[in-house]
């Protein structure tokens, strides 16, 4: 039997999160593990929106935002788990997204950059003004997910982290099989004729803004929950979340290991996730390094790390 | 009314730094298609300069020559090395490109510079004005009349120098004027030198007001690129009008409704700016053809 190319994304994404534990050499990466699932869920859902359809978004921090306050502000006022309190966050960027988008998705290149960076720095102010409600920008504690109390109580015991990093995985998997999904169905098929063009697309009989506005409400539900999973492993959450520093991160983990792929841009998660906590002893030189990362890719490797890596692999194989 | 004065000072103050850096963004845009989000970084690259220099002995107006001069060879510098070798490239790479370059530059000046916050003394002493119960700093008149000085020079050298006409028939069409034998490759390059130069100018000027840190960079890009979405993106009079605009809008809001919002306000406008006029107020209309 021949697989398929998404089971053999799927395959090779699952292998690496079973296989990495064994390699940790302490418990401290099963939290840079589950940082970089928690980053890639929100990339997964930007490859849905700039890699299958090509619509720009500089402020998707700011469904991380609302995703991570519902699990901070839910549990505590609404009185309903947290858990609740992912599916109510993920709704209601659903609706945000559903009710600004479509009138946003009309715009192309800069104009729909900035337009989505000034709703994400919106948000992102309106949760750092409105401090009787979210503490402001010391930012605000998060009620506990109650798994670990669960699981003891079965007779499990793991750490905080050992459990993140499972969850995190396990949400990330699920959230790589749905895009992977939506690659080969009818609405990925439309969502990539109208990248292509979009004159080309309508002409085909394809609803265009229709599919624009499906793909901004699927990839703001994923960095939603990317936001709500942050918040309950932080059990802290400031403004920063929905910042426009956070945006611009999410972009360029997308575009940096390959934005037409899941697994490239998983890849793209994972360095830009982990290479501030390997830095750490060249923290002042933090900022230049990620920035020179940022303009030597995009120069000498348009595609992304993962794509011009294998075609590079695949060209030698070949000789 | 008083009142009114003094917010219409603050805000043509800032209005005027915002005009500045939408102008830097407009000169760009036009010669090269590139929204340079790091247009904020030559402000303050402006004053961290002029501070520095300071510092070190030299008088002030030299230690501001040299911090324009140097930041107008980093501009040069930039485009050479990040935006030259990815022309072509999709948007959303060049947006990349130009805010990696902006955090580069960021950490460079926390290494190279320091991480506090710096002024020096305004040019004309610190001594407020007073007009009708309203006080102005000399510093804010300082600001105001080096833009104007700035607009009416590049008007200027757009309508009567070669050079100039020759950036304005790039912005027009770039294949046309190569055509017609203009370099504009070399109009590229004198055009980020031009932005950058006029970026750390509005630096110097405005540093005695609003202090300067290496991080002020990316929120000045930003307000300074609202500024220039607000007065169409790509028209050196909407940049000024839409400086001054987004200035006083945000002292008035600071004022009157919220200052916690007064930052809101520039997105709030582009948004719904977009949504009505997707041009901006002085933008041209473009025709899609297919």
């Amino acid at each position: 039997m021949r697989l398929k190319p998404k089971h053999i994304s799927l395959l090779v994404l699952f292998v690496l999160i079973v296989m990495a534990p064994l390699f940790f050499p302490s418990g401290f990466y099963y939290r840079v593990g589950a940082l970089i699932f928690i980053n890639a869920i929100a990339v997964t859902g930007l490859v849905i929106l700039i890699g299958y359809a090509g619509q720009i978004s500089l402020g998707h921090a700011g469904f991380v935002g609302i995703g991570a306050y519902s699990c901070a502000l839910a549990p505590v006022h609404l009185g309903i788990s947290p858990v609740f309190a992912i599916a109510l966050g993920a709704a209601l960027s659903a609706g945000l997204a559903w009710i600004v988008g479509r009138p946003i998705l009309k715009l192309h290149g800069y104009y729909l950059g900035v337009a989505t960076l000034g709703l994400g720095i919106l948000i992102s102010m309106v949760l750092a003004n409105e401090a009787q409600w979210t503490g402001g920008p010391d930012g605000i504690a998060v009620p506990d997910l109650g798994l670990r109390g669960l699981l003891r109580d079965w007779g499990f015991r793991v750490s905080a982290g050992e459990l993140w990093y499972w969850l995190a995985g396990a949400v990330l998997i699920a959230g790589a099989w749905l895009a992977l999904n939506l690659f080969d169905s009818p609405t990925g098929r439309a969502l990539r004729a109208l990248h292509g063009s979009d004159v080309a697309a309508r002409t085909m009989g394809i609803d265009v803004p229709r599919h624009k506005l499906h793909a901004f409400v699927i990839s703001a539900v994923y960095a939603s929950v990317s936001g709500s999973l942050l918040a309950l492993m932080n059990r802290l959450v400031t403004p920063d979340v929905a910042g426009f520093m956070h945006s611009v991160h999410l972009v360029t983990m997308t575009v940096l290991g390959g934005v037409g792929s899941v697994l490239g841009a998983i890849f793209g998660a994972t360095i830009l996730t982990a290479l501030p906590q390997v830095l750490t002893v060249f923290h002042q030189y933090e900022h230049m390094v990620l920035g020179l990362v940022m303009i030597l890719v995009m120069i000498f490797m348009p595609d992304g790390l993962l794509p011009s890596l294998l075609k590079r692999f695949r060209g030698r194989a070949g000789k | 009314m008083s009142d009114l004065l003094q917010f219409l000072f603050s805000g043509l103050t800032v209005g005027a730094v915002y005009a500045l850096l939408a102008l830097g963004f407009t000169i760009i845009f036009n010669a090269s298609d590139v929204v340079n989000f790091a247009q904020g970084e030559f402000v303050m690259l402006g004053g961290m300069g002029t501070v520095f220099g300071i510092a070190a002995g030299l008088p002030v107006p030299l230690a501001a020559l040299a911090a324009i001069m140097g930041t107008a060879f980093l501009g040069v510098a930039l485009n050479k090395l990040a935006i030259e070798p990815a022309r072509g490239a999709p948007v959303v790479s060049v947006i990349i490109i130009t805010i990696g370059a902006a955090i580069f530059i960021q950490g460079a000046a926390s290494v190279l510079f320091d991480k506090q916050i710096h002024r020096y003394p305004g040019f004309s002493g610190e001594r407020a004005l007073h007009f009708g119960g309203a006080t102005l700093l000399p510093q804010s008149l300082w600001v105001m009349s080096g833009a104007a000085m700035i607009f009416v020079a590049l008007w200027v050298f757009f309508t009567r120098s070669l050079t100039g006409k020759a950036m304005l028939a790039t912005s027009n069409n770039r294949l046309a004027a190569a055509l017609v034998g203009i370099n504009t490759r070399y109009i590229m390059t004198l055009s980020f030198g031009l932005s950058a130069a006029i970026g750390a100018f509005a630096g110097v000027l405005v540093t005695p007001i609003t202090m300067t840190a290496y991080n002020v960079g990316i929120g000045l890009a930003l307000s300074g690129f609202a500024a220039a979405m607000l007065g169409g993106l790509g028209n050196p009079v909407g940049a000024l009008v839409g400086g001054l605009l987004l200035g006083i809008l945000e002292a008035l809001t600071a004022g009157y409704i919220s200052s916690q919002y007064k930052d809101a306000v520039a997105f709030i406008l582009i948004i719904l700016l977009l949504f009505f006029m997707p041009q901006g107020l002085f933008g041209s209309k473009h025709a899609e053809r297919v």
